[in-house]
């Protein structure tokens, strides 16, 4: 395998720093293997490195990135994984991308998605499923599946994605790499085509934990075009910790319990990891969450009703698809979204406008505000007595493509323990604990809101204990760049 | 649980035009995944504040400076109908 590729992100933005190597040499290197790609990753790819001066002084020294379909880059295909925006080239950038592109990483590629973010197989794109680099025949999860086999196979050095209900930390589990959610507000939201406001996030999905805080450094920040992003408190630091000593690790039965459905060869990774981190100096309890096995519910409420409002603006008249309304406006309105929106987006739509539709509205959408509510009090009463929770990321490991399409509601039920967070607006991490049969399994680690700094020390720490050796993907990756 | 006449009416509200077949599949999907989700209403939640926004942010305003915005023809490109005055053409309301 070409010995660029095995670099992670931040060994190779240290080399071009160092005149070791030559950032046009690296992205040409990337861009062939996205371009070659065989899973279905890239929806867009670069077809030539950035012109100009490569920003080899910058902190991201040139090290390109991967851009999650659903981010608006000016002039480049930004379609959300849907066909209701084939083509659509925005007039804009979004803020994360241009930081992140004034921090030094250019645009390598636009990644598959499941439409509108909505789905945790990526089978709901208009552009076809991604594949899984461990298993072909197998998801590598959702929404930012692109990101992920991206990352996995070796096919882009780094990616930012999205986390509404765990669009972010769930594919990074499945194709075992490195996947975090920021503290609601952290980063801005300018640009990123909208699903559920009030728990959209954009964060990175990396190789390791090191190369995630490189990421995430140059992602945050307040926005004057994002009224509900923060300053972050402080700066995001690499992350050096090796041991635990003293951090406590609190274990929700709620969400660990049979409730969750944990398979067997997952739990078996949740508790080796569980020892590993006693063996680092964590202490490891039960603790109590107790209306954590609500938050499906909850969500499945809220990221809807705010789906079905956000996603009223495609209506055929400023971009993307429209459909002839032989029958005047509203006609023309009602034939674009049908054509435009999969079977997915459609029955999200349904079930948010039901659920704030007059009648319904405190019975559904107020309800599950208010359990909302206690969810976010269950994590600050768990956080006086514990560090971090930790779950696993997904109860499963990936599974094979077509296995869950015809049950939405058991494909909901993936998102079983990455969904609590968004609702309590806290940062979550996922990196990979292991092999289950073949396939990586996702440690989730939470902590309080903007203790992102500590949560990436935990991980770095357990990462060194756990060494997972991600380069099997790498390989895959290799063998589809070969053709 | 949904029923036929329900599923349509949401779907006008929603402005979408369902098949047959689709109509048929929302009201059983539908009904289905609000099944689970009805059990939150068993909760005892009369004095529990209903969760608006996560962090605590109020009144965040900034101010008011002009400043250029998008140009009216970059705005439009994207457009399936731009018109050449300068706005988005779309078919007549009173149409039909």
């Amino acid at each position: 395998m070409n010995e660029l590729i095995e670099l992670t992100a931040a060994a190779a933005a240290q080399r071009v720093r160092a005149r070791e190597i030559d950032p046009a040499e690296l992205f040409e290197a990337y861009r062939a293997r996205a371009a070659a790609d065989d899973l279905n990753a890239f929806t867009w790819v670069a077809p030539r490195a950035p012109a100009g001066e490569y920003p080899g002084d910058a902190p991201l020294a040139g090290v390109p990135l991967a851009v999650k379909d659903l981010f608006c880059t000016e002039g480049v295909p930004s379609q959300a994984g849907s066909r209701i925006l084939e083509g659509y080239r925005p007039p804009y950038t979004a803020t994360v991308v241009a930081n992140l592109q004034r921090a030094g990483a250019p645009l390598l590629g636009k990644t598959n998605q499941d439409e509108f973010a909505m789905g945790s197989s990526n089978e709901n794109s208009a552009y076809g499923p991604v594949l899984n680099p461990w298993d072909r025949a197998r998801v590598p999860g959702g929404s930012s599946g692109g990101s992920a086999a991206a990352v996995a196979a070796g096919l882009a050095p780094w990616a930012i994605g999205t986390d509404t209900g765990g669009s972010i930390r769930q594919p990074a589990a499945l194709c075992g790499i490195v996947g975090l959610k920021p503290t609601y507000g952290a980063c801005s939201r300018f640009g990123m085509i909208a699903f559920a406001s009030s728990l959209d996030q954009a964060g990175p999905l990396t190789r390791d934990v090191t190369d995630a805080a490189l990421l995430l450094a140059h992602m945050v920040g307040r926005d004057r075009r994002d009224s509900t992003s923060l300053e972050f408190p402080e700066a995001i630091r690499v992350p050096r910790a090796e041991d635990l000593s003293g951090i406590r690790l609190g274990v929700p039965e709620e969400l660990t319990g049979a409730g969750g459905g944990v398979e067997p060869g997952v739990r078996e990774s949740f508790e080796a990891t569980l020892a590993r981190a006693e063996g680092l100096g964590a202490s490891v309890e039960p603790c109590r969450l107790p209306h954590a096995p609500h938050a499906l519910s909850a969500y499945y409420l809220i990221a809807p009703a705010e789906a079905s409002a956000n996603l009223a603006r495609f209506d055929g008249v400023r971009y993307g698809l429209r459909e002839d309304g032989e029958a005047g406006l509203v006609s023309m309105y009602s034939q674009t979204r049908s054509h435009g929106f999969g079977a997915e987006v459609k029955r999200r739509i349904m079930l948010g406008t039901y659920a704030l539709s007059s009648g319904y509205y405190d019975a559904y959408y107020g309800t599950a505000q208010k359990v909302r509510t206690k969810i976010a009090e269950d994590f600050r009463t768990a956080f006086e007595r514990f560090d971090f929770i930790v779950t696993p990321t997904s109860p499963w490991t990936a599974f094979a493509l077509g296995a869950k399409t015809d049950d939405p509601l058991a494909m909901y039920l993936n998102d079983f323990c990455t969904v609590p967070m968004p609702l309590a607006g806290i940062p979550a991490i996922s990196i990979p604990s292991g092999l289950s049969d073949g396939l990586p399994v996702g440690f989730q680690l939470a902590g309080p809101a903007f203790s992102e700094n500590r949560l990436l020390d935990a991980a770095h720490a357990l990462e060194r204990a756990i060494g997972f050796d991600g380069s099997p993907a790498r390989r895959s990756g290799e063998s589809a760049a070969r053709g | 649980m949904l029923d036929r006449a329900q599923v349509l009416h949401v779907a006008r509200l929603a402005r979408l035009e369902l098949t047959e077949v689709e109509l048929e599949r929302m009201a059983a999907e539908l009904s289905h995944v609000l099944e689970h989700i009805e059990k939150i209403r068993e909760l005892d939640l009369d004095d529990v504040p209903p969760t608006s926004h996560v962090v605590d942010v109020v009144n965040v305003l900034r101010h008011d400076d002009p400043e250029p915005s998008l140009r009216r023809e970059t705005a439009l490109r994207p457009a399936p109908e731009p018109v050449d005055a300068g706005g988005f053409g779309v078919p007549s309301p009173a149409a039909a």
